[in-house]
C-alpha cells in the first residue's frame, strides 16, 4: 500500500480529525517520497542507511549531535560486530573521572553513544553564529512528514526570489518555515566519495542521510512492522473464529 | 442462599471456593448466566466493553513504563527514549499506551453517543448517566496529565496552557495557577505531581467503573427500543449470548487498534512532541490531542477568557442535566422522529467543534467554531426540551418480543 492511500485511508478513518493538528504554513508541502520503509511490509535498504550514515559522519556531524544513538545501533545498518567496534574506536570519547580524579579521553567503544560535536547548547551556538545546530536523534518524526520534509529541505536550496529580504547570515530555503535558514547548503555534488561507487549527487546523498535519519528515530520500525503482520492475521482469524461462534451460539435463540 | 449457589457449580474445587466465597456466584450475577439481559442489544452496545478493555489495557501497559521512566524534568524525555530504544519491547508498550488513549476516548465516545440516541440516560438511569460522566471527566484528566509526562514540547505548552486557564477564575485565580504547578512556572514540581495523578486516577478510574456497572445492574441495559422489557421472554442471559457478541467487538476493536498501533502509531500524536519541551520556545500552534479539540475550540470561540472557561467546562457539566433537559418521557430515538435529526445535526456540530479545535483560531475555522458552540449549547437548552414538549412519538410497540418475534 502507498503511504499516500494509506494516509488517505487513516484520514477518513478518523474523520481527518488529527490532520488539521499539523501546522499548515506558507511553505510548500514536501514532495512523498517513496521509501523502502513505506506501507506495512516497509523494510529499511541496508545500503541506503550505510550511505545515509556515511553522509551524517563527514558532514551533518561536525555541527548535529545525535545523542540518542550508540555505535552498537549501527549493527542494525549490516555493520558486522568487529567493523562497529573498529568504527567506534575512530572516535574519541570523554570518561572519567579516573582514580586520579580527573576526566579523560579514550577511544570509542560499541556501547558509547555518538559523541557529540559541542560540549553544550552555547558552545554550539557561539560557533554557529548564535544558531543551534538540533541533535538529529529523532528529528524525522520532530516533523510532520518527517523523512520528505528532511530530503526536501536538503535539496530546497535556491537563490532567494528578487526582492525577498534575506538576513545577514542566512539563506533562502523552499521548504524550511519562514524560507531563511541559518544552515549553508550542507550537501555538494561528490561531497562525500560512496564506498559502493554510488554517484554522490546532492539528490542521492540527500535521500540515503534522510533514510538513515529515519532509522535513527525509529530503529524499531521493521521489528514494528514485523510484529504487526503476525499480530493483524492472528486476530482476523480469531475474530473469525469469535464471528462464527457468535453466529452458531445465537442460532439457538430463534 | 450460600446452598443455592454453592450447588449451582459441578466441580468440587469451584464449589469449595464458591461455599466459603461467593466470587463466582458474583461474576455470574454480573457478567454471566444469572445476568438477564434484552435480547435485542445491538453492536452499538459493545462499546461500553471496550471501553473497559481499554481501561485494562492502559493500565497493564502503564504499570510496566513506569517501570522505565523517569519523572523529572532532566530525564523524562530521556527516559521515553531509553523505552523506545533499549527496553525489551519498550517501544511496543509506549505505542500500545498513546494509541491506547485514543482508543479509550473512541470507545467511550461512541458509547456516550449511543447513550444519547437511545436515551439511556433516562430515569431510572440518571446516577448510571452521572458515573459515566465522572469518568469522562476522570478520564480526560489523566489523559491531559499523561501527555506531560514525556516532557515534550506539546507536553510542556499544553500543560501551560490548559493550567493558565484557571487563572481566568477572578481573584483566586493566580494563586491557584502557582499552586497547581507548585511553583511560578511549570516546572519539575509540576511534572511529579502530574506523574503521581496520572497513576493513581485510572484507579479512581476502576472504583467508578464498579459502581458504573453497579448501577447498571440495578436496571439492567437499556435496548434500541429503549422500552423496559416485560418478561423472561424479553431476555437472554448475558453470557453466552453477550460474552461471545462482546468478544467478537473484541476482535474486530483490536484490528483497528493495532492498524495504528503497527502501522501509523505516531498518527495520532504531535511531531512537536518529539522535541524535548523548552520553555524559551513556543510552538507555532499549540493543540492538544485530538480528542480535546471539541472543548478546545469551545474555549476558544469565546473572546472573553474567563467566558471562555466557562463555557468549556460548562460543556461537559451540561450533560449532567441532559436527563431533565430531555424533557420526552420517549428513550430511543427510533421513535422520536424530531429529535432523531437533531442528534445527528448535534454529531455534525461536535465534528464541526473537532474541526475547529484543530485550526488556527481564525477565519473560517473561527466562524465554524462560534457556530458550533452555539449550536452545542443551543441544542441541550433550547431543542431538547421544547422537543420533547412538542414532537409526537411514534406508537412504542408493546414488548421487545413483538418486533423480534415479526422480524
Amino acid at each position: 500500500m502507498k503511504m499516500t492511500t494509506m494516509r488517505a485511508i487513516l484520514a477518513a478513518l478518523t474523520l481527518g480529525l488529527a490532520a488539521p493538528a499539523f501546522a499548515a504554513g506558507e511553505q510548500p508541502a514536501p514532495p512523498a517520497v517513496k521509501w523502502s520503509f513505506n506501507g506495512p511490509f516497509g523494510t529499511f535498504d541496508r545500503a541506503e542507511l550505510q550511505r545515509g550514515y556515511q553522509v551524517y559522519k563527514e558532514v551533518c556531524a561536525a555541527c548535529h549531535a545525535m545523542k540518542y544513538v550508540a555505535f552498537r545501533n549501527l549493527r542494525d545498518l549490516g555493520f558486522s560486530e568487529a567493523e562497529v567496534k573498529a568504527l567506534a574506536a575512530t572516535f574519541q570519547v570523554n570518561d572519567g573521572p579516573n582514580d586520579a580524579g580527573e576526566m579523560f579521553q579514550r577511544a570509542g567503544q560499541p556501547q558509547d553513544k555518538f559523541p557529540s560535536p559541542f560540549p553544550n547548547e552555547k558552545a554550539a551556538r557561539a560557533s554557529n553564529g548564535g544558531a543551534y545546530p538540533l541533535d538529529l536523534s529523532l528529528i524525522a518524526k520532530a516533523r510532520a512528514q518527517g523523512p520528505d520534509y528532511i530530503k526536501a529541505l536538503l535539496t530546497g536550496y535556491k537563490p532567494a526570489p528578487a526582492g525577498f529580504a534575506l538576513g545577514e547570515g542566512l539563506q533562502y530555503n523552499e521548504y524550511f518555515a519562514g524560507h531563511q535558514i541559518a544552515m549553508p547548503q550542507p550537501l555538494n555534488d561528490d561531497q562525500v566519495t560512496y564506498a559502493d561507487g554510488t554517484k554522490a549527487s546532492v539528490e542521492q546523498m540527500a535521500h540515503d542521510v534522510s533514510a538513515f535519519l529515519m532509522w535513527a528515530a525509529e530503529p524499531k520500525l521493521e521489528d514494528r512492522k514485523r510484529m504487526g503482520l503476525k499480530v493483524m492475521i492472528f486476530l482476523i482469524v480469531l475474530t473469525g473464529l469469535f464471528f462464527a461462534a457468535k453466529k452458531r451460539i445465537w442460532r439457538k435463540l430463534h | 442462599m450460600a446452598d443455592n449457589n454453592s450447588g449451582f457449580f459441578a466441580n468440587p474445587l469451584v464449589k469449595w471456593i464458591e461455599y466459603r466465597l461467593p466470587v463466582f456466584s458474583t461474576l455470574d450475577h454480573m457478567v454471566g448466566s444469572q445476568y438477564p439481559t434484552p435480547k435485542n442489544l445491538s453492536y452499538w452496545w459493545n462499546f461500553g466493553s471496550l471501553a473497559g478493555l481499554c481501561l485494562v489495557i492502559q493500565i497493564l501497559t502503564g504499570i510496566v513504563l513506569v517501570m522505565h521512566y523517569t519523572p523529572h524534568t532532566a530525564m523524562a524525555f530521556d527516559s521515553v527514549e531509553h523505552i523506545m530504544r533499549d527496553v525489551n519491547y519498550g517501544w511496543l508498550l509506549r505505542y500500545m499506551h498513546a494509541n491506547g488513549a485514543s482508543m479509550f476516548f473512541i470507545a467511550v465516545y461512541i458509547h456516550i453517543f449511543r447513550g444519547m440516541y437511545y436515551g439511556s440516560y433516562k430515569a431510572p438511569r440518571e446516577i448510571l448517566w452521572w458515573l459515566g460522566l465522572i469518568i469522562f471527566l476522570l478520564m480526560m484528566a489523566t489523559a491531559f496529565m499523561g501527555y506531560v509526562l514525556p516532557w515534550g514540547q506539546m507536553s510542556f505548552w499544553g500543560a501551560t496552557v490548559i493550567t493558565n486557564l484557571f487563572s481566568a477564575i477572578p481573584l483566586v485565580g493566580e494563586p491557584i495557577v502557582t499552586w497547581l504547578w507548585g511553583g511560578f512556572a511549570v516546572d519539575n514540581p509540576t511534572l511529579n505531581r502530574f506523574f503521581s495523578l496520572h497513576y493513581l486516577l485510572p484507579f479512581v478510574i476502576v472504583g467508578i467503573v464498579i459502581l458504573h456497572v453497579l448501577a447498571l445492574h440495578q436496571h439492567g441495559s437499556n435496548n434500541p427500543l429503549g422500552i423496559d422489557t416485560k418478561g423472561p421472554q424479553d431476555r437472554i442471559p448475558f453470557h453466552p449470548y453477550y460474552t461471545i457478541k462482546d468478544a467478537f467487538g473484541v476482535g474486530v476493536f483490536l484490528i483497528f487498534f493495532s492498524f495504528f498501533l503497527f502501522y501509523a502509531p505516531n498518527y495520532l500524536g504531535h511531531p512537536d512532541n518529539y522535541i524535548p519541551a523548552n520553555p524559551l520556545v513556543t510552538p507555532e500552534h499549540i493543540v492538544p490531542e485530538w480528542y480535546f479539540l471539541p472543548f478546545y475550540a469551545i474555549l476558544r470561540s469565546v473572546p472573553d477568557k474567563l467566558g471562555g472557561v466557562l463555557l468549556m467546562f460548562g460543556a461537559i457539566l451540561i450533560l449532567f442535566v441532559l436527563p431533565w433537559l430531555d424533557t420526552s418521557k420517549v428513550r430511543s430515538a427510533k421513535f422520536r422522529p424530531i429529535y432523531k435529526q437533531l442528534f445527528w445535526v448535534f454529531l455534525i456540530a461536535c465534528i464541526g467543534l473537532t474541526y475547529a479545535g484543530g485550526q488556527p483560531p481564525e477565519g473560517l475555522a473561527l466562524v465554524i467554531g462560534r457556530a458550533c458552540t452555539i449550536y452545542y449549547f443551543a441544542h441541550f437548552i433550547i431543542l431538547l426540551p421544547l422537543v420533547g414538549w412538542f414532537e409526537k412519538p411514534l406508537k412504542l410497540p408493546a414488548s421487545i418480543s413483538e418486533p423480534v418475534l415479526k422480524a
